[in-house]
């Protein structure tokens, strides 16, 4: 986790907030660090953590999951991670026999017609409702990329109707979390992708939105990012508060500053 | 991927950690034309294109897929394909080739011939036995008389080792250099006829054999590593041509809104998962100027790896414009991976052209021609002013408002 985005964000892993969605959003650039930033995070402050990784294989999150101080492998030992490693489900689901028994393969609906992730969300809910023996905080759902599952032939509204059953269950029902990651541009002509991600910012309680320059390429400034943060009830007076910050990716960290302050620049 | 972790080379018991790692120590670099990478050690191929390696980090990481977005009439995306399969032949790799259009033998014929340093050293040596015929007649020399009993040192390692080639374009490449690789073929015409068509996961039937043909290599060639004692590891080089072109069956490039619209994409990531099992990497050119929706182009990007986009100038005006005199084309680097690490190699420069020599495919930073003379007529240099913002434009590919200051 990177310690400057949680001052941003006033989060810390000793209390981790309860019944958030938030939303990381990405345009014209890679918001994965931020999927690796609440990975480590979560996992740090005690959570149990049921993960959807459908972009990278489990090696990639776990190397880079050791670079900011947490072992996947371990988490996963303890019980505290459930790792869905789409790249080799889906492989189970096109090649492998169908078996009879047992729970069914989370990607189930890639044989189907991609009308509805009820496979998933069962998953979901298997792997975060909790059983007597651990002492977890609260669950967490972390999804790495919806619009994959665009891409897998699921229809929009099955991926809406998703994130909102997983919203009862995890934020409402559980008091946890979902952090899941989009990709959007302005000029895009994937009108099922807009359709997923403007339903998802509204419904969501923060968005932290990557973006690329606008003005291209630079070395020592990756990109720029917006934090969203909807009015809840106490803070009726400043509704939708806005903040941008720049960033530059480390090896191991991640550095905030405001516009034009890039130690490059100043 | 999991087997590719090149890390794990503990210092030998007691002696100091300074010490030069003998490549029979280390088990990955027994794969010839291999090398580890320095950012995330993931082990990495060359795509037989030095420059390109250099664009793309190092080389192709084992494990992922480039997709080549083909120039217009297919003339240089099919040349690195041939690259890349040549890269493959001349370091003993297996190849696995797949079409729809031309015979994968066809395409194996036209592979470029490597150009080797044995040919220079032939002509070096010719060049000292007559210097040293010169000197026999006198006594020779001694500077260092102890040395003289040492072998001779090799100055390159033998060049099937090294990593990248060059390669002569002119030249196909030589048969008795070809009988020694193993590879596979995929040619659609021939598969469709032998089964009758099925469809599983509702992805379209050419895709589906495709992706069963891969399967079954992996696995019974052991490129999975599930045999690890079984024999000497070997690199699979997956070489896909046109991919969602007509003749695949596929109908993105005829409609706005194809019937199998996530065929391709489905096909990329199972695809993909299985790059990421196994000692393979895959290269595939994918016309991406047919595909009528550009929000498949969108997806494909993301479920690739590397992107890379060609843009020729063959029939386009830019063919006859000054600036570009020199090169026969543009390159864009539309992404690039991150693998085990937060950050990706992204070379500093962002505007580069390929072009074809006479023996010789390289890619190129992009400079502009000197302007020499003040007395070039005034319409032309308007010309080459207005073709100068047109570049610088597209230079930052991502620049929107003129206006806009980011700091």
């Amino acid at each position: 986790m990177f310690v400057e985005l949680n001052e941003l964000l006033n989060a810390s892993p000793e209390r981790p907030e309860e019944g958030k969605f938030t939303l990381l959003r990405d345009t014209k650039t890679d918001g994965s660090f931020l999927v690796h930033h609440f990975l480590s995070f979560y996992l740090k402050a005690g959570c149990k953590v049921c993960f959807v990784a459908l972009l990278q294989s489990f090696r990639h999150y776990n190397i880079v999951a050791q670079k900011l101080g947490v072992s996947l492998t371990a988490a996963k030992e303890r019980g505290q991670l459930v790792f869905l490693e789409g790249l080799k489900s889906c492989f189970d689901v096109l090649f492998g026999e169908e078996q009879q028994d047992g729970p069914p393969n989370p990607l189930q609906f890639m044989r189907e017609d991609g009308s509805n992730l009820k496979t998933m969300y069962e998953f979901v809910h298997t792997s975060l409702m909790p059983s007597g023996s651990d002492s977890w905080k609260c669950p967490v759902l972390l999804v790495d990329d919806l619009s994959v599952l665009l891409s897998l032939g699921v229809r929009p509204v099955a991926v809406l109707d998703f994130i909102h059953y997983c919203r009862v269950t995890v934020c409402s029902q559980l008091k946890g979390n979902i952090v899941a990651l989009v990709h959007s541009s302005e000029d895009s002509e994937d009108e099922e992708n807009e359709l997923v991600v403007n339903s998802l910012c509204h419904q969501s309680n923060l968005i932290l939105w990557v973006e690329g320059l606008a003005t291209g390429f630079c070395k020592d400034v990756h990109g720029q990012l917006k934090i969203i943060q909807k009015g809840s009830s106490e803070l009726k007076a400043e509704r939708n508060l806005l903040r941008i910050y720049q960033y530059k990716i480390q090896d191991k960290n991640v550095t905030f500053f405001a516009r034009g302050m890039s130690a490059a620049v100043l | 991927m999991a087997a590719l972790a090149t890390g794990g080379a503990t210092p030998s018991d007691g002696a100091t950690s300074f010490q030069r790692k003998a490549p029979a120590s280390s088990r990955l670099a027994a794969i010839a034309g291999t090398r580890p990478s320095v950012r995330h050690g993931q082990l990495l191929i060359s795509s037989g294109l030095p420059s390109l390696d250099c664009v793309l980090g190092g080389g192709l990481a084992v494990g992922t897929l480039l997709l080549i977005e083909e120039d217009k009439y297919g003339i240089y995306s099919n040349l690195l394909l041939k690259y890349f399969l040549a890269e493959g032949v001349v370091c003993g790799h297996n190849l696995f080739v797949a079409s729809a259009k031309e015979d994968p033998a066809d395409i194996l014929k036209e592979l470029p011939s490597p150009l080797f340093d044995e040919v220079h050293k032939h002509q070096l040596d010719e060049e000292e036995t007559t210097i040293k015929s010169k000197w026999e007649s006198q006594e020779p020399m001694k500077i260092a008389w102890r040395y003289q009993n040492l072998p001779k040192m090799e100055v390159s390692p033998a060049a099937s080792a090294r990593f990248g080639h060059y390669y002569d374009v002119s030249k196909t490449v030589s048969q008795e250099l070809f009988q020694s690789i193993k590879w596979h073929r995929f040619f659609l015409p021939e598969e469709i006829s032998l089964q009758p068509n099925i469809k599983t996961c509702n992805m379209i039937c050419s895709y589906t054999r495709l992706l069963q043909a891969i399967q079954r290599i992996i696995y019974h060639e052991g490129f999975d590593g599930s045999f690890p004692q079984k024999k000497q590891k070997n690199i699979l080089r997956i070489g896909i041509q046109s991919l969602g072109s007509v003749l695949w069956g596929d109908d993105i490039c005829g409609t706005d809104n194809p019937e199998d619209i996530h065929s391709l994409t489905k096909f990329l990531y199972v695809l993909r998962g299985l790059l990421r099992m196994s000692l393979s990497a895959c290269i595939i050119t994918v016309p991406a100027h047919l595909i009528q929706n550009k929000a498949i182009i969108e997806r494909v990007t993301n479920l690739s790896d590397t992107v890379v986009g060609l843009e020729s100038f063959i029939g386009s005006e830019r063919e006859t414009n000054p600036l570009y005199k020199d090169y026969h084309g543009l390159i864009h680097v539309h992404q690039i991976p991150r693998l085990n690490s937060l950050i990706c190699d992204v070379s500093g420069t962002k505007d580069l052209a390929f072009r074809l020599k006479r023996k010789l495919f390289t890619i190129e930073r992009l400079h502009l021609p000197p302007d020499l003379s003040d007395t070039v007529s005034r319409s032309s240099k308007q010309d080459l002013a207005e073709s100068t913002k047109l570049l610088s434009s597209e230079c930052g590919a991502m620049a929107i408002g003129k206006k806009h200051l980011d700091f």
